[in-house]
């Protein structure tokens, strides 16, 4: 098992977690097989997941698809009852007590919108201030300072079925946090967006994280999103937690190999030197995993080849994902 | 109750947008409701009475029934829950501090109002045009009517939501429908007159919550002594217990449904 685990728990940290989780899983039972003889299998979405979040977090929440990301999700938000273990979110028990956490918290769906789609975005929002019980006052207040953030004024009155999708996921967020929550829970917020919505959607979070305090959890497929957003990013394969801590860390946890790229005078056959692997070739170009010391690979290489250019890569945090999950696949199996 | 307040004026909005459809509907009700009572008009011409009904009697319950049958719903839509349980989207609903049936009875309530206003005084008039329907002369029977109406719309929204909740056992409450579809229309006396049955089939049906739809208003309008206690106060309490009864159903349902919840998709 690969399984790096990293406390990122500030010692003496006073304050009451807003998402406090031990041991949590989720198991479904599954019927297979023809009419008659359907047997049931029971297959464990979420297997064991410890996690602290506190107050003021920015935690990225990763995983191959399938890994048990919105099966937490929904855990958490309370429309799934886990199987076994001790949840609590911000100090409520989820599936309980899920009309007053969802007072608490705001969640967004990116795939799924809780707008509706026959309503101005202003009606929408209106709707939902009555729903969460928002005094007239602090409705408008926060109706306006996220209608500047986020450029909302433009489509306020257009209906939510003719908004585009960046238009709509902002939208999406304004419903979420007009009711003030502690806690804002995100599931793939930027899918779909152009690399424009994209900023301006990060640029907010950081901004409410920053100014109201707001602990936000979210799941993401876009790297972009982790290294901008996150401090904190744990890592979910197979139903259980296969990282948990900095991003800084998570490169440092997953040897994700340097990659030496070579400029030759000339093209030539891929370079066989000891501790560099030639993965891959493009004209005179060539690209090497390095499995020891750069110098010494440097040295080889210009001892046997003219070399007219070099250039060493560090590994993007999409490599690392990519090799950690990889070795969680392989260490984990069952 | 402020919410549900704010949802029952949106389902009312809602609809109302819809002018061609009401409009359609309106058409398509009277033609029906036309050439159900033609129907009817031969049948009791060979028989001027049947179980208590003359031909008066039967075409005025035919054009209640096509005024009701909108504001019933009682051959769909179906609740917009069932689509929403089945595309997964019912978990965004759950993440509202909002009771489920609360929030859905109100929006079929605006629904219902719109429908009974524009589809079925409109349906209703059209019968009155052509027919002569017996209509009862006191004031106090047409508010026994009006309340009547509205317990059938009740009842009606609480078997829709219970069709719908299905869904979470079964994934898919089409089936559901392509039954209820079929029977709803028998067993509410809205394709015959319940009378028009043998009478040990009728006495039985009259008792299910089908009938609360349309049969029992139709003899609250009619001032028929076959309703439970022999008065319009029985048929209301028969229709007042099955909404109790079915809508208490339906919350220890959306209990138990959310529990087991299993919302589709990622």
């Amino acid at each position: 098992m690969t399984s790096v685990r990293e406390s990122t728990d500030p010692a003496g940290s006073a304050a009451e977690p807003v998402i406090e989780a031990v041991g949590l899983g989720r198991d479904f039972v599954l019927s297979e097989g023809p009419f008659l003889r359907r047997r049931r299998r029971t297959v464990s979405a979420v297997s064991d997941v410890t996690l602290t979040v506190r107050p003021g977090e920015i935690v990225g929440y990763l995983g191959p698809n399938g890994a048990g990301k919105s099966s937490t999700m929904k855990m958490l938000t309370g429309i799934l009852t886990p199987t076994r273990g001790h949840l609590r979110v911000t100090g409520l028990e989820p599936s309980r007590q899920r009309t007053r956490l969802a007072g608490r918290i705001g969640v967004v769906f990116g795939q799924r919108t809780t707008l509706w789609w026959d309503l101005p975005l202003r009606d929408s929002l209106a709707l939902t201030r009555h729903m969460y019980r928002v005094p007239a006052a602090d409705h408008a207040r926060r109706l306006a300072g996220l209608t500047e953030l986020l450029e909302l004024g433009p489509f306020l009155s257009t209906p939510v079925r003719q908004l585009s999708l960046g238009q709509r996921m902002r939208g999406d967020l304004t419903a979420a946090l007009l009711h003030g929550p502690r806690l804002l829970v995100l599931d793939e917020p930027t899918i779909g967006l152009d690399v424009v919505s994209k900023s301006t959607i990060r640029e907010f979070l950081l901004r409410l994280n920053a100014e109201e305090g707001t602990t936000i959890l979210l799941t993401t497929h876009d790297l972009g999103d982790v290294e901008r957003l996150c401090e904190r990013v744990v890592v979910i394969d197979r139903g259980s937690l296969a990282y948990d801590g900095g991003l800084d860390g998570l490169r440092a946890s997953v040897p994700a190999p340097r990659v030496l790229v070579v400029d030759l005078a000339a093209p030539a056959p891929p370079i066989g030197v000891e501790g560099g692997r030639c993965v891959r070739v493009d004209g005179p170009r060539q690209w090497l995993e390095l499995s020891e010391n750069p110098a010494a690979v440097i040295t080889r290489v210009a001892q046997r080849h003219e070399v007219a250019d070099l250039t060493l890569r560090e590994p993007d945090i999409e490599g690392v994902v990519a090799a950690l999950y990889r070795g969680a696949a392989v260490g984990g199996g069952a | 109750m402020r919410v549900h307040c704010a949802v029952y004026a949106r389902g009312l909005r809602r609809y109302s947008t819809y002018r061609a459809a009401t409009a359609a509907g309106v058409l398509t009700n009277s033609v029906f409701g036309a050439i159900n009572a033609a129907v009817m008009l031969a049948l009791f011409a060979a028989r001027p009475q049947i179980n208590g009904y003359d031909a008066g009697d039967a075409v005025t319950q035919v054009f209640l029934g096509q005024a009701l049958i909108a504001a019933v719903a009682i051959m769909g839509p179906p609740l917009e829950l069932g689509e929403r349980v089945r595309s997964g989207d019912v978990g965004t609903d759950l993440l509202r501090p909002v009771s489920l049936l609360g929030w859905w009875l109100s929006e079929d309530l605006g629904r219902a109002t719109f429908s009974l206003v524009f589809r079925g005084v409109p349906t209703f008039a059209v019968g009155l045009l052509l027919f002569d329907l017996s209509l009862p002369g006191e004031p106090a029977r047409w508010a026994a009517v009006l309340l009547s109406a509205a317990l059938a719309v009740l009842v009606s929204f609480a078997l829709r939501y219970l069709y719908e909740l299905a869904g979470f056992w079964i994934m898919d409450s089409r089936g559901v429908w392509a039954v209820a579809g079929l029977l709803g229309p028998v067993a509410a006396g809205l394709l015959l007159p319940l009378p028009l049955f043998p009478p040990a089939a009728a006495e039985v049906l009259r008792l299910l919550p089908w009938a609360s739809m349309v049969q029992i208003p139709a003899e609250i309008l009619l001032g028929k002594d076959t309703l439970p206690g022999g008065s319009p106060l029985g048929g209301l309490a028969l229709q007042a217990g099955w909404a109790a009864a079915l809508l208490a159903l339906g919350a220890w349902t959306t209990a138990r449904a959310t529990r087991r919840v299993v919302v589709q998709g990622g």
